[in-house]
């Protein structure tokens, strides 16, 4: 069970954020942090993990205080049993595949979890390879690996699928979805993509300026919003005779502007009520 | 007549001072990497130092500093039984204090151009800063050390002002290659001066050879 209530002022180039949250979560939960840029997603995680020192609150993990201002208690990053997965992965460039997630291990753990982790991630013939030769994705697999090899009790994943494609983004969250099965973590997913977040976490954090204004049901959360019943996509071409086409969750759709004047790049709504699709510009 | 007391005491010298020089600049840069402070500007500004003043300057200073008729020189002198003026160790320590920035700007630069997650990466594995420095810093800023340690040969082989003032001329203990030079067209040998002066160009020469077919080499790493 982790619980912890956090409170940091966080400046950066758009101004001030007072950064306060508080949650009790559960062990083997599977927590997504949702919300727009600058909200405080990574700070909460980089605070948890020890890497940026809150003003105030307290972390407790099992029991255990990882945090307090109050009685001026920090534990390392060192010494907190977390596996971080970082935006830009973090890869040691100087070591190999193998190396690169032999490094998480201790100095007694067992030489062998480096090759069941190859093998999980599907990397084993990959492992002697330099990082910087592999794709996005297998740059992810690796860091994937390299935070579970210390066998941590909280996984803290900040937006780590955001830079690689779709089919690999897919193939990925299976990837993810069977690590924190297999190793019974508690894991917290910063992301941004609605589909990643239904397709594996139990429950939702939305973070909307330093502050959860929300913890629900992945599905109950998007059905929610307000914008959940409509469909949005992109004008991607105009045509001759005053066709609009548009991409639409990767798919093209021709739609009749109805006198509207549309321009490639604006957002619009499709709208299915009265028998014929039509858009309007959102 | 060509002697090579000169040319093995500069080397020597070099040498010497980039070994320890190595050791001490490694804790300074990671030291100078990290979040600015008020102490840290200072000491900064005080190791930049001798990038901007004359070497004479820092002569001067250290020889009055090293000298017996005053403080430091004879607290040394009654206490440790050394006379730093005019000897190789007096001159080993003014060459250390003349190639500090020499040394500690590049790997300084080096280690602030890892992106920070490197280091947490490590620190989040559960591994120390010591390790950390050692394992995933300086192995991914090897050009930078090789930097370091090039320009700092080459500074502590070519230095002149600081020798002259703490070390003198004194043949086979100071005197070093670059006095020799001076030496020589003191006393209008220019045959001399000029096979000095040519093995220390030809050597300098190799050595950023070296450095620049190696750095080629090892690209600094992508991040990305």
């Amino acid at each position: 069970m982790i619980d912890f209530s956090l409170q940091k002022t966080l400046s950066s180039a758009e101004g001030r954020l007072e950064l306060d949250v508080k949650a009790r979560l559960e062990k083997g939960q599977f927590i997504s942090l949702y919300g727009v840029s600058g909200s405080g997603k990574t700070s909460l995680l980089r605070m948890l993990a020890g890497l940026m020192k809150p003003d105030n609150g307290a972390i407790i993990v099992n029991g255990t205080v990882w945090f307090d201002a109050a009685k001026k208690i920090n534990i390392d990053p060192q010494h907190r049993q977390i596996g971080f997965v970082f935006q830009d992965y973090a890869l040691f460039p100087n070591m190999s595949v193998r190396e690169n997630i032999a490094f998480g291990l201790n100095r007694n753990d067992p030489r062998h979890i480096v090759y069941e982790l190859l093998e999980l991630t599907g990397l084993t013939k990959l492992a002697g390879g330099k990082v910087q030769s592999l794709s996005g994705g297998q740059q992810q697999r690796v860091a994937l690996a390299r935070a579970i090899a210390r066998r941590p009790s909280i996984l803290l994943l900040d937006e780590p699928l955001s830079a690689v494609d779709n089919a690999m983004r897919m193939q990925l969250q299976g990837t993810l979805a069977e690590i924190h099965r297999r190793f019974a973590l508690t894991t917290i997913l910063v992301s941004h993509n609605e589909d990643e977040i239904i397709r594996l976490s139990d429950t939702v954090f939305q973070l909307e300026q330093g502050r959860f204004q929300q913890r629900a049901a992945p599905t109950e959360f998007f059905l929610k919003r307000q914008d959940a019943s409509v469909l949005t996509g992109n004008v991607v071409s105009v045509e001759a005779n005053g066709s609009v086409v548009i991409l639409l969750d990767n798919r093209m759709l021709r739609v009749d502007p109805a006198g509207q004047a549309f321009n490639i790049d604006d957002k619009v709504v499709l709208d299915c009520n009265n028998g014929a699709p039509s858009i309007r510009k959102l | 007549m060509i002697e090579l007391a000169p040319l093995w005491l500069t080397l020597k010298l070099a040498l010497s001072t980039t070994l320890i020089l190595f050791v001490v600049a490694i804790p300074l840069a990671t030291w100078f990497s990290g979040k600015k402070t008020a102490l840290k500007v200072i000491i900064e500004s005080i190791v930049t130092l001798p990038l901007v003043l004359p070497p004479t300057v820092i002569g001067f200073y250290l020889l009055v500093a090293f000298s017996p008729g005053n403080a430091f020189g004879k607290w040394l002198e009654q206490w440790a039984d050394i006379r730093l003026v005019f000897s190789f160790g007096g001159l080993l320590i003014a060459s250390v204090v003349y190639s500090l920035p020499f040394m500690v700007h590049p790997i300084r630069s080096g280690l602030s151009s890892l992106p920070p997650s490197l280091k947490e990466a490590s620190y989040s594995l559960g591994k120390t800063k010591w390790q950390t420095l050692l394992k995933v810093l300086l192995p991914n800023i090897k050009p930078s050390l090789l930097t370091g340690l090039v320009l700092t040969f080459a500074h502590t082989v070519g230095e002149f002002g600081v020798v002259l003032m703490i070390g003198g001329n004194m043949p086979g203990k100071t005197r070093t290659a670059s006095i020799a030079i001076y030496d020589e067209v003191q006393a209008f040998h220019y045959r001399e001066a000029n096979v000095y002066a040519l093995i220390l160009l030809v050597l300098s020469f190799i050595i950023l050879l070296i450095m620049y077919s190696f750095n080629g080499k090892m690209k600094q790493v992508k991040f990305y």
